[in-house]
């Protein structure tokens, strides 16, 4: 029993889910229309994900209803959901890297396969969408993009009606993201539904039919994105006007603080990517921001900046002017350098221990007051970790609780604290803001823009374009291990970023060609 | 003539010293290729060694394979209610069950010792088993020799030529993703975990059957943990699993002839000599990064945790 | 019906510690089913296993107190040992081969005695203990080489070494270290009173005092000192340890250093007391049971303290159930294993709380 024409594709009515004390989906109702590309929008950590996972069957509602063209459907796992016609393209990919793209896409096809076919169909597929794949390559030594394609392709062979697509831009150059649009369109005017969780406040604007936005687990609105302003939109998602972080750009003058050189660094793995000739100045008083799709080398730079792997000459890397390419992270930081890593916990935090240990962890070389004569001294860890609970404002259950025990926009709060609080003369800092919510985010901005208004040199390395333009002075873009020129932020188009986002360094010698 | 003899029965010694590596180490590999890594191979060769003996002084060497299987598959089973349902560390549990096998095989086996056990027949194949040197060599085995070149044959097939073996190395690549894609992560472990209980159970029953049909407490003689290492030596891939086991056996036995010339080589470092020879491996293909990663499971030792 | 685990946002800090007791109970119940099965009331095997060991606790009569001292000897080599590893298995260093180490130092150690028979000053104990710990430290030191070097399994070769210094031992006892006068028994000379552990009163040696002294200098060094803190955080999270300059290989090297040389130590004084001479078998299994006592205490080395005096009461109730139970003594491995796999299976509640969900609503999808 169908009903006829019913007016949704699909109904959330009422959904509750509850994660130990935790309401993560308050009473949400979400209605998708046949062939609307209908955007689900809110900050992080509002539910979003909670919810298309049980839309997709990953997880099962704590009460509430789930409607399927009109029909009440149980959906108990992602098989169950594929078999609907739901497919999922997830935030961080459902890929098996040693796999090939074939073995991929087989894994989410109900029953046995045929892998000649299969192969032939993908090849096929994907090229009349426009998301070209090679069936035999393996996905280890794909890049971010290509891998989006692959869970793209893996949902399209199943001729879905509704595709979730959970953050699909974050990880792609501006014209990777148009290219996706294109494929948005073609498939919504195909009949195919698309459920499109984003923050991006202007590409919702762009391509979304309808919206529904979630705050702190509750549905707070549902309009139409193209009457609205992204002020508007965002007010609706944040609850309040967001603090606009206020920077002065005053041209700097300041010496050369951080100064790469001709950094290269080989691979030391497989899925490393090697550094090539990277020459940057960070200036007293100047944020530097480097813009790059993920993967295109950021961590490895990171590393060799904080010392974590050393570089092979000293001169490749200078910290007001001292050569220090060998020396080890605590060298660098006993020179003035603090480093806070893309990973807060397991890298910037151990993850079981207790804040206080983990300020130790960074500052146990250069912080005389944490260990006399290779013994701990927990009172001035303390002292420490209370002052940067305080100053960052770190909301936590307990006096000193383990690191896991803190949301992220908390713990980035205190691990960011913790190093500002040495007030360091040159700050490195990867992906500052990446999964926290707006209210941490611009205090991490503000506190980031402020240390170097008082002279200190700052690097910032970030996927998101919306905080580089916030919080830089200049501008340089990372691809595949090599680094652009750097641009004044006022002077860099958006369209020019992700040209060299995409690695177009035409630009770069072009202006070359041009000076000579 | 005699030296043709000779060496006949020491390939003949080989075989028979390579099929429990074999048996054991193609076990442990579809347990890892799930992303499990079991230690306690010895514990359960152990047990199915003692209680295929038992069995078979009963019923015979064939029911003796059943028991000895049976037994690797219940240890293997705690094994998997520990590590899969109660996340317990992979490492130390393995480590548990090599002490808790070799504790409970040394009980059971107490009125074991000493006694003479019922050893596996060799099939004769007719006229094809009377050809000189080939015949014996290849139609003239025990069951269970042609049985663990089988069971290579199929693991290889089923892992690389079925979805249930896609499944296998998704699990065991990624739990994340394969869990988001509606796998059951754990019941597909737990299956794992117990055919290579089974296989290592079965490996021990091979030793108190037919390599020596008799009990001795610790007559697995690290043979388990020569089986993990072999997974390793071989990179997780049938073919080289079995090759590698042949090797090995060839070195052990190859130890065991030179002892009886009686060249004036210490006994103990010919016996010795697997060992050595598994540390020397272990480095060669350690050292050879492009070698292991590529095919290391991702996932191997990694709990997983379903959020629901 | 299925079992189900929140994880819990932080550390149970009581589970910490009542796992291990959880642990002893279930393993006495196991202990009396088994205990059952074979015919005996398990109350009165119960008690001659577990508790006679202890008798002098309560009785304090004199004649009780020697099971007593035997139980502390036992417990000293498992002590030793159990340190070493707690601190190894905190640090993601599986060394498991503690067993071949102590067979190391007692080799090395006993190089003395056998080649300077008649060497006989002050000296000679002092660099007996010192060889004991060097051997066992020149045994661990393979395995931590080719971890470092070549990134080869240390628990494989760790393990493997076992075996090779078991057949070292033994071919030293049989061929050149034979002790000439022995009537062929596989046995070094017996080793004299000036190359023997002083003891306290025929039985106690001081040998358990090196116990003492190490569970009370390690539990400074873990809690207190950077060192400690560096072998935490390389155990918890490699990652962080980098990113915290500290160097995973220097914690390889700094744990088989440390515990093959605690296990060599432990080695030497079996050797120096108990066994007083070289032969093919020095040790019941010491250096595995120490495995199941660095778990039982808690990765710490004051708990591997009191958990070797437990494990120690499984030795002797070992002997003691042969004797008037007429069980095998092999059943003090089995308790043994039982217990580890109990310990494990509670600790899993030091992380995650667990549930169990009856009759799940079967999920569906309805046909269209």
């Amino acid at each position: 029993m169908v009903t006829e024409n019913p007016e949704y594709l699909l109904e959330a009515l009422h959904v509750v889910k509850v994660f130990g004390t935790l309401r993560a989906n308050d009473d949400v109702t979400l209605r998708v229309k046949p062939g609307e590309i209908h955007a689900f929008l809110g900050e992080n950590g509002a539910g979003k994900s909670t919810l298309v996972k049980m839309i997709y069957g990953a997880l099962q509602p704590t009460s509430g209803e789930f409607r399927w063209k009109g029909k009440s459907v149980n959906v108990g796992n992602p098989a169950a959901a594929r078999k609907l016609g739901i497919g999922m393209v997830f935030q961080h990919f459902s890929l098996f890297e040693a796999l090939t793209v074939a073995e991929n896409i087989a894994l989410a096809m109900p029953g046995d396969f045929d892998m000649a076919k299969l192969s032939e169909k993908i090849a096929r597929v994907s090229k009349e969408y426009g998301l070209p794949l090679e069936p035999t390559a393996i996905v280890a030594d794909l890049s971010v993009g290509e891998r989006q394609r692959i869970e793209i392709v893996r949902c399209l062979l199943q001729e879905p009606r509704l595709l979730i697509m959970d953050e699909p831009t974050a990880v792609l150059t501006p014209q990777e993201a148009d290219q996706l649009f294109v494929v948005l369109n073609r498939l919504s005017r195909e009949g195919c539904a698309v459920l499109y969780i984003s923050h991006r406040l202007e590409e919702v604007k762009r391509i979304c039919h309808n919206a529904t936005i979630l705050r702190h687990g509750k549905v707070v609105a549902n309009v139409d994105p193209t009457l609205e302003t992204a002020a508007s939109l965002a007010r609706l998602m944040v609850g309040a006007d967001i603090h606009v972080v206020h920077t002065v750009r005053e041209q700097s003058e300041g010496a050369a603080r951080l100064k790469l050189d001709n950094l290269n660094l080989p691979a030391d793995g497989p899925f490393v990517v090697e550094l090539k000739n990277i020459s940057l100045e960070v200036k007293a008083g100047e944020v530097i921001a480097i813009a790059g799709v993920a993967g295109n080398g950021q961590s490895e730079l990171f590393d060799a900046i904080s010392g974590e792997r050393p570089l092979a000459r000293d001169a490749m890397i200078s910290f007001d002017g001292r050569p220090s390419g060998r020396l080890g992270v605590n060298a660098r930081r006993n020179v003035g350098a603090a480093f806070v890593p893309e990973e807060r916990l397991g890298h910037g935090a151990v993850p079981g221990f207790k804040l206080s240990e983990n300020v130790v962890l960074t500052r146990h070389s250069s912080d005389r007051s944490l260990v006399k004569m290779g013994m701990l001294q927990s009172g001035g860890a303390t002292v420490v970790s209370e002052r940067v609970i305080k100053a960052f404002d770190v909301r936590k259950g307990k006096p000193d609780p383990e690191a896991r025990a803190l949301s992220g926009g908390n713990l980035q709060k205190f691990v960011i604290g913790r190093e500002l609080d040495r007030k360091p003369g040159i700050l490195v800092v990867n992906q500052p803001t990446w999964g926290v919510d707006a209210g941490a985010s611009a205090t991490i901005r503000q506190a980031i823009i402020d240390l170097s208004r008082d002279g200190s040199a700052v690097l910032v390395i970030s996927q998101d374009l919306d905080e580089i333009y916030e919080v830089a002075d200049r501008i340089a873009v990372i691809s595949r291990g090599q680094l652009s020129e750097t641009y004044r932020a006022n002077e860099i188009s958006l369209q020019q970023i992700g040209l060299l986002m995409a690695g177009a360094h035409e630009v770069k010698e072009a202006r070359h060609a041009a000076t000579a | 003539m005699q030296d043709h003899g000779e060496l006949l029965s020491i390939i003949l010694t080989i075989i028979t010293a390579s099929t429990p590596l074999l048996l054991a180490a193609i076990g442990e590999l579809v347990v890892e290729r799930s992303g499990v890594l079991n230690l306690g191979v010895e514990g359960m060769m152990a047990v199915g060694a003692v209680c295929g003996f038992g069995t078979a002084l009963i019923f015979g060497p064939y029911v003796g394979i059943f028991a000895a299987i049976a037994a690797g598959v219940l240890l293997s089973l705690l094994f998997a209610f520990l590590t899969l349902s109660l996340v317990s560390n992979q490492v130390a549990t393995g480590l548990a069950l090599t002490l808790l096998g070799l504790g409970i095989s040394g009980l059971i086996g107490v009125g074991y010792v000493g006694q003479p056990g019922a050893k596996l027949a060799h099939i004769y194949i007719p006229l094809l088993s009377d050809i000189p040197w080939l015949g014996p060599i290849f139609f003239g085995q025990d069951v269970l020799v042609y049985f663990s070149l089988a069971l290579t044959a199929a693991v290889g097939y089923v892992l690389f030529r079925t979805k249930l073996g896609l499944v296998i190395r998704a699990v065991g690549d990624s739990h994340q993703s394969a869990h988001a894609l509606g796998y059951g992560v754990i019941p597909v472990r737990y299956a794992c975990v117990a055919f290579g209980g089974g296989c290592a159970g079965l490996a021990g029953g091979y030793l108190s059957m037919a390599y020596t049909p008799q009990w001795v407490e610790n007559m697995t003689a690290g043979r388990g943990w020569i089986a993990l290492a072999l997974v390793v030596f071989a990179s997780w891939l049938p073919k080289r699993v079995a090759i590698g086991a042949y090797l090995f056996g060839m070195v052990s036995i190859l130890g065991l002839a030179v002892q009886t010339k009686g060249l004036g080589i210490p006994s103990q470092l010919l016996t010795s000599l697997p060992y050595i020879v598994t540390i020397v491996a272990l480095v060669i293909i350690s050292g050879n990064r492009a070698l292991t990663r590529a095919n290391t499971p991702a996932c191997l030792g990694q709990p997983f945790v379903p959020d629901r | 019906m299925r079992l189900l685990l929140e994880k819990r946002s932080e550390h149970s800090h009581t589970m910490v510690y009542l796992s291990p007791v959880i642990a002893i109970g279930l393993t006495l119940v196991t202990g009396a089913i088994i205990f059952a099965f074979d015919g005996l009331n398990p109350l009165e095997a119960l008690y001659v296993y577990f508790l006679e060991p202890l008798k002098y606790l309560w009785t304090f009569a004199p004649d009780d107190l020697w099971s007593l001292e035997q139980l502390a000897v036992k417990a000293a080599p498992l002590a030793l040992i159990g340190a070493g590893l707690s601190v190894s298995y905190l640090a993601n260093v599986w060394n498991i081969g503690a067993e071949g180490q102590l067979t190391a130092g007692a080799i090395f150690g006993s190089a003395i005695p056998v080649m300077f028979p008649e060497w006989q000053s002050p000296l000679t104990l002092v660099l007996m203990l010192v060889f004991g710990v060097l051997g066992g430290m020149a045994w661990a030191s393979i395995p931590a080489f080719l971890k470092n070097r070549f990134g080869a399994s240390e628990i494989l070769t760790s393990l493997m070494l076992v075996y090779v210094a078991g057949l070292l031992l033994d071919w030293l006892v049989r061929g050149p270290w034979r002790d000439p006068g022995g009537h062929n028994f596989p046995q070094t000379i017996a080793f004299s009173d000036w190359q023997l552990l002083p003891s306290f009163d025929g039985t106690l040696h001081i040998g358990t005092l090196f116990a003492v002294i190490a569970a009370a200098a390690l539990t400074v060094l873990m809690g207190r000192s950077l060192k400690g803190f560096e072998i935490r955080v390389l155990g918890a999270s490699p990652r962080a340890g980098r990113f915290a300059g500290f160097s995973r290989k220097g914690a390889v090297w700094f744990c088989f250093m440390l515990s093959g040389g605690l296990a060599g130590l432990a080695g030497i004084s079996e050797v120096m007391s108990t066994v007083g001479q070289l032969q093919p078998s020095i040790s019941p299994g010491y250096g595995f049971t120490a495995i199941i006592v660095a778990f039982l205490g808690r990765l710490n080395p004051i708990g591997a303290l009191v958990a070797a005096l437990a494990l120690a009461i499984s030795y002797l109730g070992g002997e003691a159930a042969q004797v008037s139970l007429q069980i095998s003594d092999k059943i003090a491995k089995v308790f043994q294993g039982i217990l580890l796999f109990y310990i494990l299976a509670c600790d899993s509640m030091i992380l995650y709380r667990p549930r169990l969900i009856f009759n799940r609503a079967p999920a569906a999808v309805p046909a269209e």
